[in-house]
């Protein structure tokens, strides 16, 4: 496929403005001195060279979708609908209060559903993203030692197993991560917590069931060894769609959270949409929340700001259409259709858990919750056939490759997350694409490496990308 | 895989040659290269820089993952390798010439391992 530019041609162009009337003014700015050299197309080339693209692109809607710790679920059209009501879509977030009380009433509901399913006091539905979820949640934590005169509480414990984005977080709020390792079963080493704990402790990030898809059994012991110590706890909700409706994390000891509504809420993901990374907390923690609170006042729903905020994370309140589809979603679902939601995708991860068992070694031997992490150490020991080479042989059964290489304390790993919307055809047909792969790579472990034979890109040189990247389109001067 | 007998080694894989006694080159093992897959980028740290043993005083990216590199042992920083931030490749190609740094004032280096011992670690991890 060409690239934009390769297909401009000079003069081309599709005139469909109407001459401006407005009187051209001589700008105070120096003006650029070269012509910007923006590629010249009639409007149905650009709209055949985007439609092409678009006919590229791999999503949730072009078929199965395992990419673990991402929960790639289906994104229901009626979310669209409802964020496109000209009531939403149209509004301006400096409008006054009195002409906005629908999208104030959309914020108010969307908080309280949110803070009754993470067991929080209060939600900010500002952050724009999960990492900028994390990185608010720990300017709370912050915020509540150095309000309490504790400015010796520089440390932010992490697992080893966590997101990367968690100690990049809080290494971005100005904290020291100490990594605290996992145990021979995947969970919190308890024995190094306790060690790691004390008057420097300014919290604890968590994410539970955690990223080999397991729910820590400790997880009292865990948060209550922190706040003995005097720190906080911080939950990553990536891993919420496990158990929403089921189990809290305020319930768990948490005393902040971040959700990611591109995830757990069935609004799109990175290109589809913006993320939205709402953060919530108890009630000792709301007089810090940033963004929008929105009040009641007079008959009024008001927008007020909290006493001793941290001060805002971005522009504005939130990423409002993506709060609009993430209560759209609740709403769809309902009360019973949330726990409903996390007992499918338990369900659906076990069956294909269980489906490749005797076929693939699991990283650890227990029920999982929402994914599951397998390891093809012994394969690539065996025939020389790696993680890579199977996630891309997926491709050719249509497939979307499962999270590769994460986490990273199992080697050679695949992480496979199916999300609660899959039937169980769509599974067998993904079980039976991982035997028959497996099958082709004990016959020939050699064509592995050629992977994948169907899709019109095949291997992209991903070791010359990172080393020797363009990025910018080269004009040939 | 190639354990040179010269060197001494942590088990977080890294090697140390030593020039004296106080003075050392430190890089990333063998196995550590194979493990981590295609080095596309290092990031290294700067001359004077304190060095502590078991901390992490650069990373490295492969197509995989970030990994931190720990120091072997407590020192400063003399001499950087800046060749190795243009060309990441020579850690998959020649991992014991690929030095990061040149540490010295070195303490600190109870905790290292002979080749014999490294290679029985890696052989027992693996």
């Amino acid at each position: 496929m060409k690239l934009i530019f390769e297909e401009s041609a000079a003069g081309r162009h599709t005139e469909y403005l109407p001459e401006p009337d407005i009187p051209a003014v001589e700008p105070d700015f120096r003006p650029r001195q070269k012509k910007l050299r923006l590629p010249e197309l009639s409007e149905v080339q650009v709209d055949r060279h985007y439609t092409a693209l678009a006919k590229e692109t791999r999503g949730v809607n072009g078929g199965f979708y395992p990419l673990g710790s991402c929960t790639m679920k289906y994104n229901p059209p009626v979310n669209e609908a409802a964020a496109a009501l000209p009531g939403f879509a149209s509004v301006h977030p400096l409008q006054p209060d009195e002409t906005v009380q629908g999208c104030l009433e959309v914020m108010r509901q969307t908080e309280a559903y949110l803070a009754e399913i993470t067991g929080m006091d209060a939600i900010s539905l500002q952050p724009a993203a999960g990492a900028h979820g994390e990185f608010t949640g720990l300017l709370l934590i912050k915020a509540y030692h150095r309000a309490k005169g504790d400015a010796g509480r520089t440390k932010i414990l992490v697992p080893d197993s966590a997101h990367g984005t968690n100690p990049a977080s809080a290494a971005m709020a100005g904290f020291e991560v100490v990594n605290i390792p996992s145990d021979a079963d995947g969970y919190v080493d308890l024995e190094e917590l306790k060690k790691a704990a004390g008057p420097d402790t300014a919290g604890l990030m968590l994410t539970n069931p955690n990223t080999v898809g397991l729910f820590d059994p400790n997880i009292e012991a865990i948060t209550r060894t922190v706040h003995e110590a005097g720190g906080l706890n911080y939950y990553d909700g990536a891993n919420l769609n496990a158990i929403m409706g089921i189990v809290r994390p305020g319930d768990m000891g948490f005393d902040v959270v971040h959700l990611n509504l591109h995830k757990t809420f069935a609004t799109p993901h990175g290109g589809g949409g913006p993320g939205s990374g709402p953060v919530g907390c108890k009630a000792f923690l709301r007089g810090f929340l940033p963004g929008i609170r929105v009040e009641e006042n007079g008959g009024l729903l008001r927008r007020g700001e909290a006493a001793a905020r941290i001060g805002d994370v971005r522009s504005f309140g939130s990423n409002f259409g993506v709060v609009v589809k993430a209560l759209a979603y609740l709403l769809s679902i309902g009360r019973e259709g949330v726990p409903r939601t996390a007992a499918n995708a338990v369900l659906n991860a076990n069956y294909l858990m269980n489906r490749l068992k005797g076929l693939y070694p699991m990283a650890f031997d227990a029920t999982c919750m929402h994914e599951f992490v397998m390891t093809l150490e012994p394969l690539k020991q065996e025939i020389g056939v790696s993680a890579m080479d199977v996630a891309k042989a997926l491709l050719d059964y249509g497939i979307h490759p499962p999270t590769m290489y994460f986490p990273l304390i199992v080697h050679e790993a695949l992480m496979v997350e199916p999300t609660e919307t899959e039937t169980r055809e769509t599974l067998d047909a993904a079980a039976e694409a991982f035997r028959a792969i497996l099958e082709d790579a004990r016959r020939d472990p050699e064509q592995m490496h050629g992977r994948p034979l169907t899709t019109r890109i095949r291997r992209p040189d991903e070791v010359k990308a990172a080393r020797k990247p363009v990025v910018r389109y080269d004009f040939g001067d | 895989m190639n354990f040179p007998r010269e060197l001494k080694y942590t088990k977080t894989h890294e090697w140390v040659r030593f020039t004296d006694e106080e003075t050392a080159y430190i890089g990333i093992t063998d196995y550590a290269q194979d493990q981590l897959g295609d080095l596309v980028f290092v990031n290294l740290p700067a001359e004077g820089d304190a060095l502590t043993a078991g901390e992490s005083f650069a990373d490295v990216e492969s197509v995989k993952a970030v990994s931190d590199v720990n120091s072997p042992v407590t020192g400063t920083v003399e001499k950087v390798n800046e060749e190795l931030a243009d060309a990441p490749e020579k850690m998959n190609e020649a991992p014991y010439d690929a030095w990061f740094v040149l540490a010295g004032g070195i303490t600190g280096t109870e905790d290292l391992m002979d080749a014999e011992a490294y290679e029985a670690f890696v052989a027992e991890e693996g």
